[in-house]
């Protein structure tokens, strides 16, 4: 299928016509990923605290969402669907499960890489196990669990689209009813926003990640190339 | 104030790091715990905020166990610095020295105007840096930051683990005498913990050393260096430094004088002292009686014109002894003396009259030897033909 300038115009008077409803699409599908997001937060974060306290723990989980992880999408939103029926449950279910190991295992790495100094300062300082963690050790791992959300958020996005094959709906219903009726131009009004849709969530959320960890690393020489401070230079004078 | 009680470490792989320490450290005063690595002066120091646990033993301040008080309620009233500083990177200067006043929940002016005091307090100009974050400050300024982030909550007790190990030599001295400072102003207790012993002899009101897990010697600086109890102690505080500290302190003639020079007794004859004088190759001898009383020198020019009269005795011919230094005297006195009145030697006598030795040229060489010889060593010596 060849997309030429009276095709572009043809997709965009489609797109135009059919505004509503693709929007209709587009918003539930963003309401898809984001509940599975959400369900995978709140379930992965405690996971991956669990694991970065308890190493026993850590291999249990890691390799527990990373099985979740590597069945295929068709045949995991399959085998859901025997258990919970078709329909919108069912494909948040199936996300949740896709984001789960990249928020867990980031969470994981986040708490591990804390400079275990910090760690005992604020111990020294009298901070209690949960203060700790809730005012130290998960702020400072925020820019990893953004990694992971960034990455759960864009496979999530993806595998989405296969909603309509369990009984959803999202982008994927224009994909499938055009693939159905061979209508190129129902593809494309489905494919193009999906696609954009994930490079979007990419680049944004890879710049909220960036503005995270930059936040409070602001490029610094070796210290002792630093020049001196006024008080420095009058000591040392 | 803080006391430790036949306390032992022993770790779970059975390495015992503490072996019954007991262990006095006094109120308000900068108590240095210092020795190699490996000595047990860190895990003595996390014992006392209970972030390690004694295997035996019971630990006090101010006579209350500290076993039965809540660890976290201790730690906040104990202020803890930390070698790597552990600021955290992401609050601001202000919310990291805010950190325990908030765990205290004091209000929000309260620890507005705490911050901004410490900040003054350790010459950072609380505008300028308040809101800053520790990246931005140099190695220096983070650690004022540590420092005063343990003062915050006025802790009368301060744990500082080799603090300022890590910094570049100038920041170092700084803060030394900026503890110092401040420490003279609040009068907190502070246990410190390094392994430099000249930060601890700078900084320190009391030094323990400390090695395999025992207290080896402790007591003030000062008293340390001029008393070292064995000779790890000697090692530790090191050579050089016992050295330097001989030269600060004045000599005295008795550590300079010859212990057992050539002597003879009044009775003797003439052949007999010029023989001594032959086989200890010096030009003159001291005369004492058997008591070790001093009576007088004979040089060998008095016994060479005399030499003729075998009748004559030592005591025949010697001279009165005109000058003598006692002991205890400073070398400085003793030279101005013999300078003065251009004497070749001078006896150093104890009491009345007790002679115990001879300050000679030759002897203040060898002294001057041993004091400067391991600072010759990188020097070349020229043999002049």
């Amino acid at each position: 299928m060849k997309l030429e300038t009276n095709g572009v115009l043809a997709l965009l008077q489609y797109m135009s016509e059919n505004a509503t409803t693709l929007l209709g699409l587009t918003l539930e599908h963003i309401i898809m990923v984001l509940l599975g997001l959400a369900l995978a937060l709140l379930v992965g974060v405690p996971l991956g605290v669990l694991s970065a306290k308890h190493e026993r723990l850590a291999s249990v989980i890691l390799s527990a969402a990373n099985i979740l992880q590597v069945i295929p999408s068709l045949a995991l939103l399959a085998l859901l669907m025997m258990f919970l029926g078709l329909g919108f449950k069912t494909i948040v279910v199936g996300l949740f499960c896709y984001s789960l190991l990249p928020i867990i295992r980031n969470t994981y790495v986040g708490l591990k890489e804390i400079d275990p100094h910090i760690n005992e300062a604020g111990k020294g300082l009298g901070m209690s196990n949960w203060q700790l963690l809730v005012k130290v050790q998960l702020p400072l791992s925020l820019p990893f669990l953004m990694a992971g959300f960034r990455i759960a958020a864009v496979i999530a996005i993806g595998v989405a689209t296969l909603a309509p094959l369990i009984g959803g709906d999202g982008l994927g219903r224009e994909i499938y009813a055009g693939l159905n009726m061979r209508n190129s131009l129902k593809i494309y009004a489905g494919a193009i926003p999906a696609a954009l849709l994930a490079i979007i969530a990419d680049v944004a959320l890879g710049k909220l990640q960036s503005k995270l960890k930059n936040k409070h690393n602001k490029p610094q020489p070796e210290q002792k190339q630093l020049p001196l401070t006024e008080q420095d230079k009058a000591m040392t004078a | 104030m803080i006391e430790f009680k036949a306390v032992n470490k022993t770790y779970d792989d059975g390495h015992q790091v503490l072996k019954n320490l007991n262990l006095k450290i006094n109120e308000g005063e900068i108590t240095v715990l210092i020795g190699p690595s490996g000595c047990g002066k860190t895990t003595t120091m996390k014992l006392i905020n209970r972030l390690i646990a004694p295997s035996s033993g019971e630990i006090n301040i101010h006579h209350e166990n500290i076993a039965a008080i809540d660890p976290i309620k201790l730690r906040r009233k104990i202020g803890y610095v930390i070698q790597n500083i552990g600021l955290f990177p992401h609050m601001t200067i202000a919310q990291n020295i805010g950190v325990v006043p908030r765990l205290l929940k004091w209000d929000k002016e309260r620890i507005n105007a705490r911050v901004d005091e410490l900040l003054t307090l350790v010459g950072l100009d609380p505008h300028i840096y308040r809101n800053r974050y520790p990246s931005e400050l140099s190695g220096g300024q983070q650690q004022r930051v540590g420092v005063v982030r343990a003062l915050a909550a006025n802790p009368d007790l301060i744990l500082m683990d080799e603090p300022f190990s890590a910094l570049d030599p100038i920041s170092r001295e700084q803060l030394q005498d900026e503890l110092v400072r401040l420490q003279q102003e609040i009068k907190t207790s502070i246990v410190f913990v390094t392994h430099d012993m000249d930060e601890a002899i700078k900084i320190a009101d009391t030094i323990v050393i400390m090695k395999d897990g025992e207290i080896v010697q402790s007591g003030a600086p000062e008293h340390i260096l001029r008393h070292p109890a064995n000779d790890f102690v000697k090692s530790f505080i090191g050579a050089k430094r016992m050295q330097a500290l001989q030269m600060q302190m004045e000599p005295i003639v008795d550590d300079v004088m010859v212990e057992n020079p050539a002597t003879t007794y009044p009775s003797r004859g003439l052949a007999y002292a010029v023989k001594l004088m032959e086989k200890r190759k010096v030009d003159s001898l001291l005369v004492v009686d058997k008591n070790n009383k001093l009576l007088g020198s004979v040089s060998i020019y008095q016994v060479l014109d005399q030499y003729k009269d075998e009748t004559k005795l030592v005591a025949d011919v010697m001279k009165p002894i005109q000058y003598a230094v006692s002991s205890g005297t400073t070398l400085t006195a003793a030279l101005n003396m013999m300078n003065e009145h251009q004497l070749s030697n001078v006896p150093v006598i104890k009491g009345k009259h007790e002679f115990v030795g001879l300050i000679t040229k030759g002897s203040m060489v060898s002294y001057m030897t041993d004091l400067y010889a391991v600072d010759a060593v990188g020097g070349e010596s020229h043999a002049v033909h």
